[in-house]
């Protein structure tokens, strides 16, 4: 295995693109991405691409193929990979594979959903199927309702408040005003949290991360090469994957995400890191609680004390560890597709020092934790600048 | 959510008797069915089991923000289930106030109607819980499919 580089990442505009189609967005964030790697599209070798839910919503299937049609790659390999919301970590996953192992030396590694333009309803049936259709959607389990039901164990458990569920929200949407690309970029208030209205109690409408379109996408290639193309390369020197239960009820703990747990570990112990290397992460708070319970799994926070932590402010930009500087899931926007590569193209900004009035001071080591559905499967990659 | 009149058929052990899985090496149960013992694999026995049909609610939520099919019953309560036999099921609560549910409270299984569907397509049922107050009589400790009854729609919609 030898060591993989991003060389450079794009995104789309995050938000209700209603201007814009599922394959427009593919073009906005892929084109964006090679430009920012100073490449051509003839030096790349191959295309993986997540996305969940096209054929459910758009009514498009066979999108690897399409990515590399709109692109105008034809005829590289081009494979679309599925994990429900992290889609896009997995598909980086089969990127970082496909480099590692030696078979390419650059492959570009996206991520898009198109949701804004479907009935909120029929979006809820399409990301239920993230988790068992037939024993939780079948019964009128929605993606809030999962993580409600983990939320009120956490209540329980461990003390945890929905104020202190609400400061991860709010802290994100801080974030979000310095990321032109976030879907809202104005701040909100614990107050606004909790007078948001339920939606599955105990969590609110603030505490969801939105129904969003976007595209992202990075351009990877064999650290040895990665110089070549330009002077601060960003090494994933770690990429670790694990999965678990696809019902909730079938997992032993309902406090934690355990194949967050398993993948964090594998991660940690491949880069001979600990929790307190990391500068910046960008963690998967599809729900407040799952900010919460991230910070935990991952190893920032003890078990328990993620509510405190995120109250306390313990997890803002240039505290003791800086989490979603980029406005996270809930502010930047969650097109299940993408979000996994947005992480990464968010990191990748922070260890250069690109990230503005939202940048880590001296960031050296980050983090992207990727979820798919109510977390079976989950991806923790880590990077350090080449 | 229109679900195909095979899928529905398929999933009648299941949905209407809790029907789960023993293993015989481990003797864990395990809900739903699984063909495979995922501690013993090729060394487990597995053999069909009805579930306990009693249990104690684990964990809850009101669902004000529902899937397509389930917008006339909004906003329902649903509850992760810790059985008698310690398997835990994802199920709605049905005939109560919300205020009435807390983690901890004894439910038994009841047998409905589940979601909504159009005059087409076939009636989806299965369990649901109900609390088990004091004063209510014995729960059932099994319950018997109804008949399917295209006509028995208004009255059997709700919970």
């Amino acid at each position: 295995m030898r060591g993989v580089s991003i060389i450079g990442g794009g995104l789309s505009k995050f938000g209700e693109r209603w201007d814009k189609s599922f394959r427009d967005l593919v073009v906005e964030a892929g084109t964006a991405a090679v430009i920012d790697a100073g490449i051509e599209g003839r030096e790349i070798q191959a295309i993986y691409g997540g996305c969940m839910s096209s054929g459910r919503l758009v009514g498009q299937e066979h999108v690897g193929a399409l990515f590399a049609d709109f692109l105008g790659l034809n005829p590289i390999p081009a494979t679309r990979c599925e994990a429900a919301c992290a889609s896009g970590g997995v598909a980086l996953r089969a990127g970082f594979l496909a480099v590692a192992s030696g078979m390419y030396d650059v492959v570009a590694v996206g991520g898009v959903e198109k949701m804004t333009d479907f009935d909120s309803a029929d979006v809820a049936i399409a990301l239920g199927g993230a988790g068992d259709m037939e024993h939780e959607l079948f019964f009128g389990a929605t993606f809030p309702a999962l993580y409600a039901l983990m939320a009120r164990r956490h209540m329980l458990e461990y003390g945890t408040t929905e104020e202190m569920m609400a400061s991860a929200p709010v802290k994100n949407h801080k974030n979000a005003v310095h990321n032109p690309y976030a879907q809202y970029r104005n701040e909100i208030t614990i107050d606004d949290v909790m007078n948001s209205g339920y939606i599955a109690s105990p969590l609110k409408l603030l505490d969801c991360s939105p129904i969003t379109d976007g595209a992202a996408a990075i351009i990877l290639c064999a650290s040895e090469k990665a110089k070549k193309f330009r002077k601060d390369p960003v090494e994933i020197i770690a990429s670790s994957q694990a999965s678990d239960t696809i019902s909730l009820s079938n997992r032993h703990c309902m406090t934690e995400l355990h194949a967050t747990k398993v993948a964090a570990a594998d991660a940690y112990k491949h880069a001979k890191l600990t929790p307190k290397d990391i500068d910046v992460a960008e963690v998967h708070d599809c729900f407040s609680i799952a900010e919460i319970m991230a910070i935990e799994d991952l190893g920032f926070f003890e078990k328990g004390k993620g509510g405190p932590a995120s109250l306390e402010g313990l997890t803002a930009l240039n505290s003791e560890v800086s989490i979603n500087t980029s406005g996270g899931l809930k502010a930047t926007g969650h097109p299940v597709g993408a979000t996994g590569i947005k992480q990464a193209v968010e990191i990748m900004w922070q260890l250069q020092g690109r990230a503005d009035k939202r940048q880590v001071n001296d960031a050296e080591i980050g983090m992207t934790h990727n979820v798919g559905g109510s977390g079976a499967t989950a991806v923790v990659n880590i990077y350090k600048r080449l | 959510m229109k679900h195909p009149l095979p899928l529905i058929w398929r999933m009648i052990p299941e949905k209407y008797y809790i029907m789960g899985s023993h293993c015989s090496t481990c003797k864990n149960d395990f809900f739903p069915f699984r063909q495979i013992c995922p501690n013993c694999r090729r060394l487990g026995k597995v053999s069909e089991k009805r579930m306990p049909t009693t249990g104690t609610i684990f964990s809850y939520t009101e669902v004000s923000a529902p899937p397509s099919g389930f917008e006339y019953e909004s906003p329902y309560p649903l509850a992760i289930i810790e059985l008698d036999n310690k398997v835990k099921i994802l199920a709605q609560i049905i005939d109560c106030p919300m205020e009435k549910i807390k983690i901890g409270s004894r439910v038994s299984m009841r047998f409905r109607r589940v979601g909504d569907d159009d005059e087409e397509s076939a009636i989806s049922y299965g369990y649901k819980f109900a609390l088990i107050e004091d004063s209510a009589p014995a729960p059932a400790t099994s319950a018997k499919p109804e008949k399917h009854s295209k006509a028995s729609k208004p009255t059997a919609s709700k919970g």
